[in-house]
């Protein structure tokens, strides 16, 4: 097995969830390189939609900021903001969603606003910006997160955007179009809503310890009875994500 | 009748202290010529709001020309924490009004259509309403179900950076559109700048690409580099070094003080700000040539 990054690891197993034909809400970072390694592998038809109004990019380079010019050269349409959240996301042509944030909770709600409270904050986070519409109304959504205590609170403090709320039949009431979180994406594992909404240790990557995923979950986290581990990154994956979509490891380093 | 004045001239006869202002452009054509000339005359006082703060409204607040800032994405793109703004509000020291982006898109949606307000589907997330008065729902009258109602936002100023316009202000745009020409119909006053001022028979050649129509634009001014450290498509690239290098500028006021000084305060205009920058800057934003096909709209 060859050795790899954290960051390696979770984007692998998020190009994995991905399907060939999805339309895809694409944030740059992490979520930009697993579509575009899907793209490479099991999802040539892959669709990559870019909040700052850009449909089907095909990044030449490797997109530095959610506006890069790269993503606009060669892409098949561009549109301004208003339609991209409206007549795109609003009207229901996006199949999958990223998201991120500084703290996940137990149903899957996302904070990326404040910690502390919100007219005096302790930490002003940057805020929403399309992650509250994202979370609603995209059919999946996905999180790439590093697992760390801070950041898996039973609660979050302040909810940026919609995960299953109180439980799965409080989402189903508020009749959202999307379907909500459907997996997250750490360096230590997979969670996975369950027919709660609660967010459950699905999968284990090679080597990691339920252990380890409950000391860094900040709620008594139940196990699927059948826990999955995952396949180790392929050398086809890391060959690929490390010599044509990040040869310099600007997001790919680091993490151990 | 040409429209076209200096930078300099457009703030001072445009701009006033208290102003809403709406520099445009989604991490595209952000039009930092303008927020630099805003700070050399000493603006005071001013809500600024765009989607994304961005470099352009940390350097604004730093050099106190804010009251209040109105926000979707308050970061520096692609690199982390948008540190002044931040440290401002941190310490209660600005005022700040937030939306999703798509919230506050919908309010400039509704300012350049002329109506009071704009719906939107619910989103369930419920804590930025409840801290956002001016997030609102109303019952379909034709359902019956709830929306989510954001006010028409009007700035008295949209200030807009593109590629080529004529001297009557016909401005064409091209690449990311972001919210321009939202923002140019929702303000009482609109200023350009442009990489270029084009003949009336260029923008007439390709009238599809024309964004902004020159009847609603107040001044036309001509300003090479404009965005720069954010970029014109097909002109010149993002400087996403000077994005990092803002990053460690922003976490010392002194140094964020020395920059203004240097690269604010000590320039008169664009022209002498994009020269300072140098060759090794300018090679380093210089982009390959990747023309469209032409379309052709016959002749009747």
């Amino acid at each position: 097995m060859i050795p790899y990054s954290s960051p390696e690891l979770m984007t692998i197993n998020a190009a994995r969830l991905l399907r060939d034909g999805d339309v895809v809400f694409v944030g740059v970072g992490l979520p930009n390189l697993a579509c575009n390694l899907a793209r490479q592998t099991h999802a040539p038809n892959l669709l990559m939609i870019y909040e700052a109004g850009v449909i089907g990019a095909q990044p030449a380079r490797l997109p530095l900021s959610i506006g890069d010019p790269t993503l606009v050269s060669g892409a098949t349409a561009v549109c301004s903001m208003y339609d991209i959240f409206a007549l795109y996301l609003q009207r229901g042509n996006v199949d999958v969603g990223f998201m991120g944030g500084a703290q996940i909770d137990r149903y899957g709600n996302i904070n990326a606003t404040v910690i502390g409270s919100y007219d005096h904050p302790k930490v002003r986070l940057p805020g929403s910006g399309g992650s509250m519409e994202i979370a609603a109304w995209a059919n999946r959504c996905y999180i790439i997160t590093p697992h760390q205590k801070r950041r898996f609170p039973e609660k979050v403090e302040f909810r940026t955007s919609a995960g299953f709320l109180g439980g799965r039949s409080e989402r189903d009431r508020m009749h959202l179009r999307g379907g909500g979180p459907q997996a997250v994406v750490t360096d230590l594992g997979i969670l996975e809503p369950d027919e709660n909404g609660e967010l459950v240790l699905a999968a284990l990557h090679p080597g990691k310890t339920v252990e380890e995923v409950k000391a860094n979950t900040g709620w008594e986290l139940k196990i699927v009875p059948t826990l999955r581990t995952t396949q180790p990154p392929s050398e086809e994956e890391l060959r690929i994500l490390r010599e044509e979509l990040d040869p310099t490891g600007i997001y790919l380093k680091g993490g151990g | 009748m040409s429209k076209v004045i200096s930078l300099s001239e457009a703030i001072k006869q445009y701009l006033h202290d208290g102003d809403t202002v709406y520099a445009a452009g989604f991490t595209h054509l952000i039009p930092f010529a303008a927020g630099h000339e805003i700070i050399r005359q000493g603006l005071r006082d001013l809500v600024l709001a765009r989607a994304t703060p961005d470099l352009i409204y940390d350097q604004m607040v730093a050099a106190r020309c804010a009251r209040k800032v109105i926000f979707s994405y308050m970061g520096n793109p692609g690199v982390g924490s948008l540190r002044v703004v931040r440290a401002e509000l941190e310490a209660g020291h600005l005022e700040w009004e937030e939306y999703s982006h798509f919230g506050m898109i919908s309010r400039l949606q509704a300012g350049a259509a002329g109506l009071p307000f704009m719906p939107m589907n619910p989103t369930a997330a419920g804590d930025l309403e409840r801290a956002n008065p001016r997030y609102r729902t109303v019952t379909d009258p034709f359902s019956g179900r709830e929306v989510v109602v954001v006010p028409a936002l009007n700035p008295d100023v949209a200030i807009v950076h593109v590629q080529r316009a004529d001297q009557d202000g016909n401005a064409q745009i091209w690449g990311i559109i972001g919210e321009q020409k939202e923002a140019a119909f929702a303000a009482r006053n609109v200023i350009l700048t442009a990489e270029e001022i084009v003949d009336e028979a260029v923008v007439r050649s390709d009238p599809n690409r024309t964004l902004i129509p020159g009847f609603i634009v107040d001044a036309v001014c001509y300003v090479p580099y404009a965005s720069h450290p954010s970029y014109t498509q097909g002109y010149y690239d993002r400087d996403n070094t000077f994005y990092l290098e803002w990053d460690e500028i922003s976490q010392s006021r002194p140094r964020v003080q020395a920059y203004l000084d240097e690269w604010v305060y000590g320039m008169k205009d664009r022209a002498e700000y994009w020269e300072k920058l140098g060759p090794t800057v300018h090679a380093r934003l210089k982009i390959a040539s990747r023309p469209s096909a032409t379309v052709d709209y016959g002749s009747y």
